[in-house]
């Protein structure tokens, strides 16, 4: 049973900038603006669960559903169309956006600077990325690519701490050098005598003139520049030094998209581009990707374990899980015909457990230094007593991190080592080590922070309040419920992975 | 000379008429802000002079549409070609000239009275521009660009302080020695072909190669390079952009923006004439010309932009970088035939492209011009510094810069980031790929230095607390670029058009 339902993706995608429109038209004052970004970032959650439930599982089932299509513009030398859809490796991450961007907007309840134009930053994001995980239009995904710059660029600069417009920067400056990489790739897709066409449903399709022959550019470097821009988002080391910077220093709603929801455009990208359209070259080349991916768990693993700024500590964090991915991806690298869809959905799973666990990380975070004036570990201790709720979030989103069984860390973690094992087993027992020095600094960050004798000047400190708690319990219910029945995202993913496996199993 | 001449000149009567009206004027009105209507009245009378003109090309009036080149027998027959590529160009001038006068109504009370003066300067400098893109013979070219230099020379030191002297006596002697050269060059080419139409030249060159070098002859090599730099001037490409950043720093702001769009405009559309008409069967050499004229303008201009403190210095090497982005689109079209792979259709890319860019760019450079006259002319100061927290002060000037600077580096959904993607294809079609590349890392290079104008005025705090305030021409001016900024980025399918279907009226394109 489909959803066909014309313009809801269109709705989904543009709500969120209409309704920033509309908080700076009508948010006379702060109170207004904040219940209406609220109810705007909820409503479009309404939208993303419409279509997340109303996407297709079946096995006849079309590829691409809801598609929204026109043409944009076409004259005789250059064309474009307007195409939106979802298959089975968006529509979760459409749910996964709508649900921290509500959580953003809860999350920056108590900002009082240009309260007005930091919600409307914050929806235009939201738009940009839901139009990033929803274009079938190479130029359309480019276009929501760039726009997404500007908002993080502002929330970090305007609303972040510490050398916030230097952290920015910094931001600015990796992502536009890696997009300006796929620009060059996507013009040199689009002037190749046999595809001139930026359509991706057409170049996700068997025989789709991807082929060695007649491209402007050869596939291999077409594929590298791809690479080149995703992996500087995803981040992959070593092109992730602007992450720490940028997460520590941007608010606590600015790190949530950024971790839970920019970060996935990477992982997206490898995915959908890289693996959708240069199959064999990931095979290829699957060993660099092993090789990244495997530094990156460990070096992130092990720089995590020495930071004493508990932001900092969670963004790195961050490198060593989403280098899971490439390990995930490099999954690919076994004989045709040999391939399961294991490592594959892994990959995808990740994307999707790390944004609700590192949402939570960020968003707890964001509270205790809210609270306690101070991130620095050392100084922090026995906040449990005083925050339980706090805790407990920290606590869930810690152990789903370091996979716990039943939470969706679990899920993730051992779907990329199953997969991964068969194509390179010695490094894959590399990166599992990364998970055991995950246990080591999850475990004793919350000892040294929230357990431990009281401090003496946290006795006045106060749990979460009301509105600061509905993300929390939001974002632990869906770790608990994506850990206890993982077939409700896998069953999805597998749909969307299924024409690339087979592709590479040569079917 | 029949009525039929007369109805072709039109345009450009009207234009120059329209200018010594306002001298006349002068002497009479005591309201000098009536004269800024009677300008603007002259522009919309040749811009509606141009449509009548335009919809007689494309057949809609009934008729079978204006002949291509030469308008028929008579003493204008081969100096001027009134096709669609030159109409397009008229409507790009004339516009240009119209918000650059609306945008400068605020800056005038600077200029001591000399409103009349000002005017009618502007009015003959786009009379020169709007020549310049219909001209098709040697002589028309020089005397068109002639008429185009002059009164800007005199427009830039309109200011008559020292900064504004300065500037107009170098646009004067580097104009000069530039024209010279080219000069040198057409007596070349004239002595080589014995006809100084375009079209009688590009006969001529058919002929068999003398000496084994590019072009067949020595004297036609030379005589292409000297052509070049004159219009490289005009472009402001490197290695004759020196006058740029005093000229743009010194000169009147309005008469800045006027330079930086009209002008440059004007001088692709000659060069696009002469190259395409005059050399079409050469392209291949002086293609590769055009690409290292490109990569050495991007270069240069960026780099040099990033140190900038004046917003007038940066806006004026950033215009060099531009020169060079819409240089690539000239050196594409060239590649696609050399290497003979495309069909025909595809040939028009590069032309195309490069108007389209020129549209595009127009569009956004007027938007940050336009805002950059409103705050000068209330601030005073034209140092970045002084930008600091603008958006507390007017968040409407604030925003509409922002806009601008991000369409310059090529964000989309703005004129430039279609503009960039048009040439770039163009670029990697015709196998220069490589220039494509250098254009693209380009584009990000010089993000940072406009992204450093959009963060002191936001991020900074405020170096003072009043509110800037503007007239309503003024944001009728910004209002109606901003608009077209945006329109080009989010439904550009117009104006592709447009430009696919002026440039097909090039001989020498799409044969």
């Amino acid at each position: 049973m489909g959803l066909e339902f014309p313009g809801l993706l269109t709705a989904t995608v543009f709500l969120p900038a209409a309704g920033a429109l509309a908080v700076l038209a009508l948010g006379r004052n702060d109170r207004t603006a904040r219940l209406l970004a609220a109810l705007v970032a909820l409503a479009d959650l309404a939208l993303a669960v419409l279509v997340f439930a109303g996407f297709d599982r079946g096995d006849g089932a079309a590829r691409f559903q809801m598609v929204d299509r026109f043409t944009w513009f076409s004259a005789q030398t250059l064309e474009a169309s307007y195409i939106l859809g979802v298959d089975g490796l968006s529509a979760p991450l459409v749910l996964l956006t709508g649900l921290l961007g509500l959580c953003a907007v809860l999350a920056s309840w108590h900002i009082t600077l240009r309260v007005r134009e930091h919600y409307m930053w914050l929806l235009l994001l939201q738009t940009a990325v839901m139009g990033v995980f929803t274009s079938l239009d190479l130029l359309l995904f480019f276009l929501f690519w760039e726009v997404e710059l500007l908002p993080m660029y502002m929330l970090i600069a305007t609303w972040g701490g510490g050398r916030r417009q230097y952290s920015a920067m910094k931001f600015l400056v990796f992502t536009i050098l890696g997009s300006a990489f796929m620009l060059v790739a996507i013009v040199a897709i689009f002037v190749s005598p046999d595809v001139g066409t930026f359509d991706m449903t057409r170049l996700l399709a068997p025989g789709s003139g991807l082929s060695q022959a007649a491209l402007a550019l050869p596939l291999s470097a077409l594929f590298w520049l791809f690479f080149l821009a995703f992996a500087i988002k995803l981040p992959t080391w070593p092109l992730h030094t602007w992450l720490p910077d940028a997460h520590t220093d941007a608010p606590t709603a600015g790190s949530v998209m950024l971790a839970g929801v920019l970060l996935k455009m990477g992982g997206y990208g490898l995915l959908r581009i890289n693996l959708g359209m240069f199959p064999d070259q990931t095979r290829q080349f699957a060993w660099i990707l092993i090789a990244l991916g495997v530094i990156s768990v460990l070096y992130g693993a092990v720089v995590t374990l020495r930071q004493t700024d508990l932001k900092r500590l969670v963004a790195y964090s961050s490198v060593s899980h989403m280098g899971l991915v490439l390990v995930g991806v490099a999954s690919v690298n076994v004989a045709q015909g040999q391939l399961t869809a294991a490592g594959l959905n892994g990959a995808a799973m990740q994307l999707f457990t790390h944004g609700t666990v590192t949402g939570l990380l960020f968003l707890a975070v964001g509270l205790i230094y809210d609270k306690a004036h101070t991130r620095y570990i050392p100084d922090l201790g026995g906040l449990a007593g005083r925050m339980p709720l706090v805790t407990i979030a920290f606590l869930v989103a810690g152990l789903a991190s370091l996979g716990l069984p039943g939470l969706s860390g679990f899920v993730s973690e051992l779907l990329v080592f199953l997969g991964a094992f068969r194509a390179f087993p010695w490094a894959t027992a590399l990166a599992v080590l990364g998970i055991i020095l995950a246990a080591g600094y999850v475990l004793w960050m919350a000892e040294r922070t929230l357990f431990g004798p009281g401090r003496e000047r946290f006795a006045h400190l106060t749990d979460a309040s009301a509105v600061e708690a509905i993300p929390l319990v939001l974002l632990m219910a869906s770790i608990l419920a994506v850990g206890l029945y993982p077939a409700m995202l896998t069953g999805v993913f597998q749909a969307g992975l299924a024409p690339v496996v087979a592709a590479l199993n040569g079917g | 000379m029949s009525s039929y001449d007369l109805y072709l000149i039109s345009p450009y009567l009207a234009v120059a008429g329209t200018g010594l009206l306002v001298v006349l004027l002068d002497l009479v009105f005591r309201r000098k802000g009536l004269l800024a209507g009677v300008a603007l009245a002259g522009l919309a009378l040749g811009l509606l002079l141009t449509a009548v003109q335009a919809r007689d090309s494309l057949g809609l009036g009934g008729g079978s549409g204006l002949p291509n080149l030469a308008i028929g027998p008579g003493l204008l027959a081969a100096s001027l070609a009134v096709d669609r590529f030159a109409l397009f160009f008229n409507v790009l001038v004339l516009a240009a000239a119209g918000i650059v006068i609306l945008a400068s109504v605020d800056y005038l009370e600077r200029m001591r009275g000399n409103h009349g003066e000002f005017l009618a300067l502007l009015l003959f400098s786009a009379t020169g521009m709007m020549l310049l893109s219909a001209a098709a013979e040697l002589i028309t070219i020089y005397i068109a660009l002639e008429l185009t230099t002059l009164p800007l020379a005199a427009l830039a030191a309109l200011l008559m302080d020292r900064n504004s002297s300065e500037a107009g006596l170098k646009y004067l002697i580097v104009g000069a020695i530039s024209s010279a050269l080219m000069l040198y060059g057409m007596a070349l080419l004239f002595g080589f072909a014995g006809t100084t139409s375009v079209e009688g030249i590009a006969a001529a060159l058919l002929a068999p190669a003398q000496q084994p070098v590019p072009f067949g002859s020595y004297a036609v090599l030379a005589a292409v390079a000297l052509l070049l730099a004159g219009f490289g001037f005009k472009i402001a490409a490197v290695p004759f952009q020196m006058w740029v950043p005093d000229v743009y720093q010194g000169a009147p702001a309005p008469v800045a923006a006027f330079l930086s769009v009209a002008s440059k405009a004007a001088g692709f559309a000659v060069l696009l004439r002469v190259f395409y008409t005059g050399f079409g069967d050469f392209d291949w050499h002086w293609g590769a010309l055009a690409a290292g004229l490109a990569a050495a303008s991007m270069t240069v201009g960026n780099l040099v932009a990033m140190s900038q403190t004046n917003i007038r210095r940066l806006l004026g090497y950033s215009t060099i970088a531009h020169a060079g982005y819409i240089l690539i689109g000239v050196a594409a079209v060239a590649g696609t035939s050399a290497s003979q792979a495309s069909p025909g259709s595809l040939t028009t890319a590069g032309p195309s492209s490069v108007l389209f860019y020129l549209a595009a760019y127009v569009a956004a450079n007027l938007t940050a011009f336009v805002a950059v006259i409103a705050i000068s002319s209330r601030i005073a100061s034209d140092r970045i510094s002084d930008y600091a927290g603008l958006v507390q002060r007017s968040p409407f000037l604030a925003a509409a810069l922002a806009l601008a600077l991000a369409a310059l580096i090529g964000i989309p959904p703005t004129s430039l980031f279609i503009a960039k993607l048009y040439v770039f294809s163009a670029a990697v079609h015709s196998g220069l790929a490589w220039l494509a590349l250098v254009g693209v890392i380009n584009s990000v290079v010089s993000a940072y230095y406009y992204i450093k104008v959009i963060r002191v005025m936001f991020l900074e705090p405020p170096a003072a607390q009043e509110r800037i305030h503007i007239s309503p021409t003024v944001w009728a001016a910004l209002a109606l670029v901003v608009a077209a900024t945006l329109w080009m980025g989010i439904a550009p399918a117009a104006m592709l058009g447009v430009a696919e279907g002026a440039v097909r009226a090039l001989s020498g394109v799409a044969r």
